[in-house]
């Protein structure tokens, strides 16, 4: 028998990244045929470092997809590529534009964001590849309608999701089963905080794409929001352009991903800004979560992720 | 002004801990107030709780909005799921499993107690010791959570009477005596007022116990207290195209292990020895409970997903027949004419109920025989298992020695298992 000695205690971030580690091996044992999701985002980069040190020295036992909007920053999908390339794994790309081609996806304005309709796009890949569970970098502290989210979180064959019918979570011994059709979403960084993932980052020296430092961005003030300025989100009528250095926070649709004013350009600094920020990750940031109090959570009733 | 003054301390890592209550005895206002004082909570939620509070016309700000979270929730006023929130206080990080108090939601309790390394069993203090009291007691020993706080809560609504706390302390210890539930930390405080939840404040002068906040930082975690066995179930093997690399991924469940170290495979019971540790390509000389590693034993032994490594010394039981306390989670009932799959560790097996002993009415403790078993019921089960499992006593092991009960045709996980 054995007493742990004090210095056998984990660190949290070692605790943390091992109930990852553990979950990522449970989706590979339990579950025929999955996939990572990877955005190239933050969150994304720290699964692949997870996965890495999960699988390693034998390859992931799933390839990775990306959900494409084509309003993406041109420098997270060469991110995302390099990444790719570098683990050589296989990417999967999706486009929402092909979901549009094939009138799947039938905007409401040109202009409309694109960002709701990559649940279209996410379950007609699901449905093309036959994935039974989908990984992804969702965290439980990231808004109020996810801190209920189970670690394997039980779709339906519509890519529903039922919060008063999930499946009961004890210990960890999680349950990814589904019959054909259905699927699991399964996040193994649920118990991490935005804090937690910039430490990650920072211990493990992970790779992120260069808008997460600060950098001189063209953009205006719009109710409370920085928008940047592209081709995308042009100015409005009367509208002031300002060159401004800014951070994100997260990436997405450019047209839903806000900027925040920053002037960190390393990870250390980007973790004394979080450690006494003042701002939720998506307060600020995420233009779509702000419509109501309940808008994530009806996004992902209908299949978000 | 340097980075490393806003960060953690050299952490003391991650406690796990429940809540027990319900809304009445100001349990999300307990919860609020932990995260509110430990400057978890940003400013924007904090405006977006200011105005709900000032629309529902009070004069303070509301902390129990803060674990308000869905929309059916919202509606009808109470917590109907197991909800998770997280806070930091620069030496440990929490995980709180806030699980809602109501009699039909004791399935929310055992689902939170089981990977909780504390529980908080709240109370009105002038309400006192209630029924459910007993009942958050009774499964927090159940589920054999390693460490309890009783909060007497709602201080300030008493004048901070420390008869009334005394009085209270008294009728507790004797009854946490009779179902063995030992060394409860009884802590009063007003989350309403914050005193003794992160201050002390000045009013519960005649209290010279630890704040909640400086017993949460104290608590032994998980693992640290009692000598284990080793034990470490196989989730996936690893093997690498162009090398002999043959690792057997896992977490150490419990115990320690280190190269060289003799280890025993089960079911089948052949013995090897450690060849290798490795954590994400680092060699690792000795591996520790909760560590996710990858270990390659010394002679070539075929092993897959389900089995376990084990301590050569002490090995758990291998068993076809496994009796347990069991909570059934599903609205429809335990059927004893119907298999079942039990998943223990990373293996799964069919089963069939071979009887029900009696059902346990967990407020009053007393045994019921001849019953069935519906959701939130919790009854002394015994199984039959088409494959044998290594387990140990729950009461020894909780990685080891639970399991949860799946139905076969929808999937769903419906009874959670202690075995005895």
């Amino acid at each position: 028998m054995t007493t742990l000695l004090n210095k056998d205690t984990l660190t949290h971030l070692d605790a943390l990244e091992a109930e990852a580690i553990h979950i990522l091996r449970e989706v590979a044992g339990q579950c025929s045929n999955p996939v990572l999701l990877f955005s190239g985002g933050k969150d994304s980069a720290v699964l692949l470092k997870l996965a890495e040190k999960a699988f390693r020295p034998g390859r992931f036992p799933f390839p990775l997809m990306h959900i494409d909007t084509g309003h993406n920053y041109p420098e997270v999908i060469t991110f995302r590529d390099a990444r790719a390339a570098e683990l050589g794994e296989r990417l999967i790309v999706r486009s929402v534009e092909d979901s549009m081609a094939r009138g799947t996806v039938v905007l409401k304005t040109p202009d409309e964001s694109r960002n709701k309709y990559q649940s279209i796009t996410l379950l007609e890949a699901i449905a093309e590849f036959e994935f039974n569970c989908c990984i992804g970098g969702a965290r439980r502290d990231e808004e109020k309608a996810r801190a209920k989210e189970r670690v394997m979180s039980f779709r339906d064959e519509f890519g529903g999701w039922d919060p008063k019918n999930q499946r009961p979570e004890l210990w960890s011994l999680y349950n990814a089963r589904t019959h054909k059709g259905e699927n699991i979403r399964a996040f193994p960084i649920s118990n991490w905080t935005e804090l937690d993932v910039w430490q990650y980052i920072e211990r493990e020296s992970i790779a992120l794409p260069s808008i997460y430092f600060a950098h001189t961005r063209p953009l205006v003030r719009r109710a409370g929001s920085l928008v940047p300025i592209t081709d995308v989100t042009p100015a409005r009528d009367g509208e002031k352009i300002e060159d401004v250095v800014v951070r994100f926070r997260t990436v997405g649709d450019i047209t839903c991903t806000a900027p925040v004013e920053s002037t960190a350009s390393t990870i250390a600094e980007i973790l004394a800004e979080t450690a006494t920020t003042t701002l939720t990750e998506r307060g600020a940031t995420r233009l779509d979560d702000q419509q109501s109090e309940a808008a994530m959570e009806q996004r992902k009733k209908e299949g978000y992720f | 002004m340097s980075a490393n003054e806003h960060l953690p301390l050299a952490d003391t890592g991650l406690l796990r801990f429940t809540t027990c209550g319900s809304v009445d005895d100001g349990k999300s206002t307990l919860i609020g107030r932990l995260l509110y004082d430990s400057k978890a909570i940003l400013a924007d939620t904090l405006n977006a709780i200011e105005k709900t509070s000032q629309r529902r016309g009070m004069e303070a700000v509301d902390l129990s909005l803060l674990t308000d979270g869905l929309q059916a929730e919202r509606e009808q006023g109470i917590t109907i799921d197991v909800a998770y929130r997280y806070f930091s206080t620069g030496r440990r990080k929490y995980i709180i499993a806030d699980a809602p108090g109501h009699e039909q939601y004791t399935r929310n309790m055992v689902t939170a107690a089981s990977t909780a390394d504390l529980a908080i069993i709240l109370i009105d203090a002038r309400k006192g010791i209630l029924t459910q009291t007993r009942r958050h007691s009774a499964i927090t020993k159940l589920m054999n959570v390693p460490h309890a706080v009783l909060a007497i809560n709602k201080m300030d609504l008493v004048d901070y009477d420390q008869a009334v706390f005394d009085r209270i302390s008294a009728e507790y210890r004797e009854f946490a005596k009779q179902i063995g539930l030992e060394d409860v930390q009884i802590i009063p405080m007003s989350a309403l007022n914050g005193d003794m939840i992160v201050e002390r404040g000045d009013r519960l002068d005649w209290y010279t116990g630890p704040t909640l906040m400086e017993f949460l930082e104290a608590a032994p975690l998980a693992h640290s207290e009692v000598p284990e066995a080793f034990r470490f179930p196989v989730q996936f093997v690893c093997t690498a195209d162009g090398n002999d690399y043959r690792g057997f991924m896992g977490r150490v469940e419990s115990g320690a292990i280190s190269i060289g170290d003799a280890v025993k495979i089960l079911p089948n019971g052949l013995s090897s020895t450690v060849k290798s540790i490795d954590l994400g390509g680092r060699e690792l000389q000795r591996a520790v409970a909760g560590q996710s590693v990858s270990i390659q034993l010394a002679d070539q032994i075929d092993i897959s997903r389900g089995d376990m490594l084990t301590s050569a010394d002490e090995q758990p039981r291998i068993e076809k027949q496994i009796e347990a306390d069991v909570c059934w989670l599903s609205e429809t009932p335990l059927d004893t004419s119907r298999k079942y799959i039990v998943r223990h560790t990373a293996r799964e097996t069919r089963a069939m109920v071979a009887g029900i002993a009696y059902r346990l009415d967990i407020n009053t403790l007393e045994k019921h025989e001849g019953a069935k078993l519906s959701m939130n019921d919790i009854g002394r089960v015994s199984f039959k298992l088409q494959l044998p499992l290594a387990i140990d006593s729950y009461a020894v092991n909780r990685a080891t020695g639970a399991f949860v009960v799946i139905d076969e045709t929808t999937n769903n996980t419906v009874g959670a298992g202690m075995v005895l």
